[in-house]
């Protein structure tokens, strides 16, 4: 199969179905939750989910901007504009198969003209060892993009200056980003390299920590503090407010410590495409 | 669980209290950011409006395409937040009932409980399951802001639950 159907048949299975541990952590917030309301909006999230696979409807009506990472190998055979064409006939062709909302504007401030076609994606390239490819796509939801932060915090803060933060910037968004929520943790580089580790983290699969054991903890910690918060599902109140918590880290600046929080909503979409050298492209 | 028809009357809101769970059958009007500005300009400028808001209710949500044979396509509620800026207004010009998702500020509560209104919170990203409830929709005014536009629906068994009610009690307590 061409590359390009094979990440328009990605991105259209991702609008309607979650990724199977993402609905295994909601099923197992639904089951451990003890406060009704809460309950009853798990349980309406499960029945969503049911009645969109049935009816082939998107999950949400914000199918979301399509935010597209393409880890490219470094004696990968493909040419970068092959790659870029085939992301974006994968993506259009998926957004009028699948009926995603219109949801892109052309400009932010003024006219705000609806483009009509859920375009443009935006794309990061990165560079990996090999010859392979990985697109991974985010179909992110702006409901929760708005209640994702940046802080610049003092590099002598440690592991508490990282938990107050995070634990601040979602208490503010409160039950505004669909709770339960993921939460993308960026720490290191720049302020905008930040942002990007932590979109990163939110694409990391749900089951895995991170590889540094100092940092798995802190994730876990961050978790819990979350959890004190009571948002809880559908900010009704309640022990579960986020489902999973990933930071990534990176090199930074003696002068700093830049964090940065991307929130996704329970309809946590991801499309996950690998090509192989020798395959079909 | 409290089963009502759209329009709610003033009696129908009176008997609703944070954390119930309603199910709207009727109809209710359809507007999110670009809407409710657009109705807020005019009227500060005493200009008429394409609805006549009175009595009525107010769901915030954008579909998706409707696929064909389908009434609509997924169609959730989106974040209220957004609207409170213009939320004072409409509620006293008449509109009773807002549907969406998320906490309001606390002039929207004090224009809630002025106006003898209700806000109801609908089940945030469940598009599939409200297209489930949705028997016909209309398109009244703004087509050409596409998904945003302002429309009718018909709705059976609309599920919400009570956010904040008319006498200030609310679910955003934590």
């Amino acid at each position: 199969m061409k590359l390009a159907e094979r990440i328009q048949d990605a991105l259209m299975h991702a609008v309607v179905e979650l990724d199977e541990p993402v609905l295994d952590l909601i099923q197992r917030a639904y089951a451990q939750e003890e406060r009704k309301p809460a309950q009853a909006v798990l349980d309406a999230i499960l029945k969503n989910l049911e009645l969109a696979k049935e009816t082939s409807l998107p999950m949400c009506q914000d199918t979301g901007l399509l935010l597209v990472f393409a880890d490219v190998g470094r004696t990968c055979p493909l040419s970068l504009a092959s790659i870029e064409a085939s992301i974006m006939e994968g993506c259009e062709t998926a957004v009028q198969q699948a009926y995603f909302r219109r949801s892109i504007v052309d400009e932010p401030v003024f006219d705000r003209t609806n483009t009509q076609n859920n375009l443009p994606p935006v794309i990061w390239w990165n560079l990996v060892e090999g010859s392979g490819l990985k697109i991974q796509i985010l179909l992110k939801g702006f409901g929760s993009e708005n209640c994702s932060s940046v802080r610049m915090l003092n590099p002598t803060g440690g592991k508490e200056a990282v938990v107050e933060a995070v634990r601040q910037i979602v208490q503010k968004a409160g039950g505004k980003p669909c709770p339960p929520i993921f939460v993308g943790v960026g720490l290191g580089g720049t302020m905008d390299r930040a942002a990007y580790l932590s979109k990163r983290a939110l694409l990391r699969d749900v089951r895995e920590a991170n590889s540094d054991e100092r940092y798995a903890a802190l994730e876990q910690e961050i978790l819990a503090a979350i959890q004190t918060l009571g948002i809880g599902s559908g900010g009704l109140g309640g022990s579960i407010t986020a489902l999973h918590v990933a930071i990534e880290q990176e090199s930074t600046h003696i002068a700093g410590l830049p964090l940065a929080v991307s929130i996704n909503c329970w309809a946590d979409r991801k499309a996950t495409i690998m090509w192989k050298e020798g395959e079909d492209a | 669980m409290h089963e009502l028809n759209l329009p709610l009357t003033a009696e129908d809101i009176a008997g609703l209290s944070a954390y119930d769970q309603v199910l709207l059958t009727g109809t209710l009007y359809v507007g999110r950011d670009q809407v409710h500005s657009l109705l807020y300009e005019r009227l500060l400028h005493n200009e008429s409006l394409p609805v006549d808001l009175v009595g009525q209710a107010m769901y915030y949500m954008g579909p998706s395409p409707a696929p064909e044979g389908k009434v609509i396509g997924a169609c959730g509620p989106t974040t209220s937040a957004r609207m409170d800026r213009f939320s004072p207004l409409l509620l006293d010009h008449g509109l009773k009932v807002m549907i969406g998702k998320g906490p309001r500020s606390q002039d929207v509560v004090d224009a809630i409980k002025r106006n003898k209104a209700v806000y109801l919170q609908a089940f945030g990203g469940c598009g599939a399951l409200y297209a489930s409830t949705v028997k016909s929709s209309r398109i009244i005014a703004f087509e050409h802001l596409g998904p945003e536009a302002l429309l009718l629906l018909e709705v059976v068994k609309f599920p919400a639950i009570v956010a904040i009610d008319s006498r200030q009690g609310s679910v955003f307590a934590y």
